[in-house]
């Protein structure tokens, strides 16, 4: 090798032990990576960068009202991540939440399209949990196909979100139509007893925050202290060690499959019964699919998906605001999150890798 | 034309998107790497496709760019699963998930817009018999696609180089020994499935339904990963499979044409309902699975 930049190749190399520091540093590295990127297209794209920084990453912190908002969006991204998180540390790849979130709001909606004259505080509880139930079923249709079938979980639940999304249509288009909506593909109004109450007041934020927070306390105590929880992890680190250990596969993929589709669906009611107030089309702008990148830029880790949750739900928003400010396209959203998974992927190696330069003749020797 | 003659004249070109990111992905796999950011890949392709033809580029150089800068997507799939041995599943959703954004983004201000699709070649003789004739009638991209399927089944029967494809996902401990450059071959794979899935979002955008709407490639990337388990991981079996959905696809439009009173979103999902009711039946064989699978598949490879 006679060039001089091919001298010294960078390899990785295995660390003794994984690096908690890169572990911890992680997160805000690839932010700060996807950030970079991402400012760069916007320039090339020919908009004021420090614009959209205002609008997209500070604004949404800048004033009570946006930081509300900001909080309402977490919910729902809190929810699904932490059950998602549980099945992916169990290497159990549930990728149709999407699907489990729309099941959700659709269960939750029978109650008041069928009794719409009902009123009690049975209500919104009720719809809550029939949301919780109608993601589970919904989720185990997959875990069935999985355990039973030998069917890849992956392909299977993103079939069925597809699926879930023409269901939501359907009724839409059809015996769910609100016959007084100008043919718009949306239900009727729900009444109020049918709401989430409000948590916070004066902003729209309800009380499936509360939930979300218990239910995220509840996964790190399912995770960090419970003996099922650390059979799943072993399932996922070493799943040949789970099966000595007379650990059954089967099992980790059903309580996988039922928590992830607990929470989209707990979700996807909160949605319906708490912001939108009826069933919509877009009663959800990604979220099951933002949740996944949610998951594992919290490092899998009930207490990190907290502060993914939060930095989500800030993009969400951030995203509307530079749309009407700096007029840059909501899909610059999209391009945003999947960017960050990319660069937390690269910044996680480090985790477990340290790069070192080798020379090129000893570097490719096997 | 009855329905029957319309399934048989169209199946081919609806099976054309599925059977070439069916076939990109089926050599990724086959050299260990399992890239589920094909959806991703396609609509990129789709989207550089429709702007360059819509601009007078032309259908050439429109299948070109898009193969390239697909390829270039999966090359950064690549560097972060291969070189950065990222979880092979995250990194392909990350792919995804960026992959049908810069679609969105690009083509935000050609939405609804149409371009002119290619015109028929018909074989002579052949494409005047009855009922079967319609088959013997396609674009240039589909008789090419046909040799493409035929050239990759060649290449992997007969050759060398797909003989070391192969070790590589199946051992790559001992191609590594025996001096093969496994993480050079894997990203060949993927850069090659790259350009294969570019070119079946080209043509889905411009030839097949001429006319750009963000989310056009509806699931079909999904189906394709499907379409290698379905034909468990053999170039033939991929090429029926195809055209079982290129049939089902167009069933539900000739069903809605036909005016059978069946609601158009469950004529929509029908290829997912069908996708998942496959995938139980192949896959619950599970002998069949371990017999063709690949046995290195997702998994890092570190010397």
């Amino acid at each position: 090798m006679s060039a001089l930049p091919l001298r010294f190749l960078p390899v990785l190399v295995r660390r003794e032990h994984a690096s908690l520091a890169i572990k911890l540093l992680a997160p805000p590295v690839a932010v700060g990576l996807a950030t970079l990127l991402n400012f760069g297209l916007y320039l090339l794209m020919g908009r004021d960068p420090a614009a959209v920084f205002h609008a997209m990453l500070l604004e949404p912190f800048l004033s009570w009202a946006s930081f509300s908002e900001v909080l309402l969006k977490m919910g729902p991204l809190l929810l699904i991540a932490q059950g998602l998180a549980i099945g992916f540390r169990a290497k159990v790849f549930n990728i149709g939440a999407e699907g489990q979130f729309i099941l959700g709001a659709i269960f939750a909606s029978a109650i008041p399209i069928w009794l719409p004259q009902a009123t009690g505080q049975w209500i919104w509880p009720s719809m809550l949990l029939l949301g919780a139930l109608g993601g589970s079923l919904w989720a185990s249709l997959t875990a069935f196909w999985r355990v039973r079938l030998n069917a890849n979980e992956i392909l299977v639940s993103l079939m069925l979100a597809l699926v879930a999304a023409q269901l939501l249509n359907y009724l839409l288009l059809g015996p769910w139509k609100d016959p007084a909506g100008f043919n718009f593909p949306q239900s009727v109004m729900f009444q109020y007893d049918a709401m989430v109450p409000i948590l916070i007041p004066g902003t729209r934020v309800n009380v499936s925050l509360l939930i979300a927070s218990a239910l995220s306390l509840a996964a790190w105590l399912f995770m960090q202290r419970s003996f099922a929880g650390y059979k799943l992890q072993v399932g996922g680190l070493a799943p040949r060690a789970a099966a000595y250990a007379g650990f059954n596969e089967g099992r980790a993929i059903w309580i996988s499959f039922l928590i992830g589709g607990f929470a989209a669906g707990l979700a996807g009611a909160a949605e319906v019964a708490g912001p939108l107030g009826q069933l919509q089309r877009s009663i959800s702008t990604g979220y099951g699919y933002a949740a996944i990148i949610v998951a594992y830029l919290g490092g899998l880790h009930p207490i990190g998906i907290v502060f993914s949750a939060l930095l989500m739900a800030a993009l969400y928003i951030g995203g509307d605001n530079a749309m009407v400010s700096a007029n840059l396209p909501v899909a610059a959203v999209r391009v945003f999150q999947g960017s960050l998974l990319l660069a937390y992927l690269v910044a996680i190696a480090f985790v477990r890798y340290r790069l070192e330069w080798r020379h090129a003749a000893q570097g490719s020797a096997p | 034309m009855n329905a029957l003659e319309f399934i048989v004249a169209g199946m081919l070109a609806a099976a054309t998107p599925f059977l070439l990111a069916a076939l990109g992905e089926m050599v990724a796999e086959r050299a260990g790497v399992l890239n589920l950011g094909v959806e991703g890949l396609m609509a990129l392709g789709a989207v550089i496709a429709f702007i360059i033809v819509y601009h007078g580029g032309g259908h050439l150089l429109g299948f070109l760019a898009a193969g390239l800068a697909s390829a270039a997507l999966s090359l950064v799939f690549a560097v972060i699963a291969l070189g950065f041995r990222a979880n092979q599943v995250a990194a392909g959703l990350a792919i995804g998930i960026l992959g049908q954004g810069l679609s969105a983004l690009f083509g935000k201000s050609y939405e609804s817009l149409t371009v002119k699709g290619l015109p028929k070649l018909s074989l002579p003789w052949l494409s005047d018999i009855p009922v079967i004739g319609g088959l013997f009638a396609q674009d240039v991209v589909v008789w090419l696609s046909l040799a493409a399927t035929v050239a990759i089944w060649a290449i992997f029967a007969y050759t060398k180089t797909g003989l070391v494809v192969r070790a590589v996902g199946e051992n790559p401990k001992a191609a590594h020994a025996l001096g093969y450059p496994v993480i050079a071959v894997r990203f060949a794979a993927v850069a090659f499935g790259g350009v294969l899935a570019g070119f079946a979002g080209a043509y889905a955008a411009v030839v097949y339904t001429p006319l750009w709407a963000d989310g056009m490639i509806a699931g079909r990337g999904w189906i394709a990963i499907a379409l290698v388990v379905f034909g468990t991981w053999l170039t033939s079996r991929i090429f029926l499979g195809a055209c079982l959905f290129g049939a089902v696809s167009l069933a539900s439009l000739a069903a809605q044409a036909t005016g059978l009173d069946v609601s158009s979103q469950l004529l929509s999902s029908l290829p997912y309902i069908v996708t998942i009711v496959v995938l139980g039946i192949i896959s619950s064989n599970r002998r069949l699975l371990k017999l063709n699978g690949v046995a290195s598949l997702g998994e890092p490879f570190e010397q």
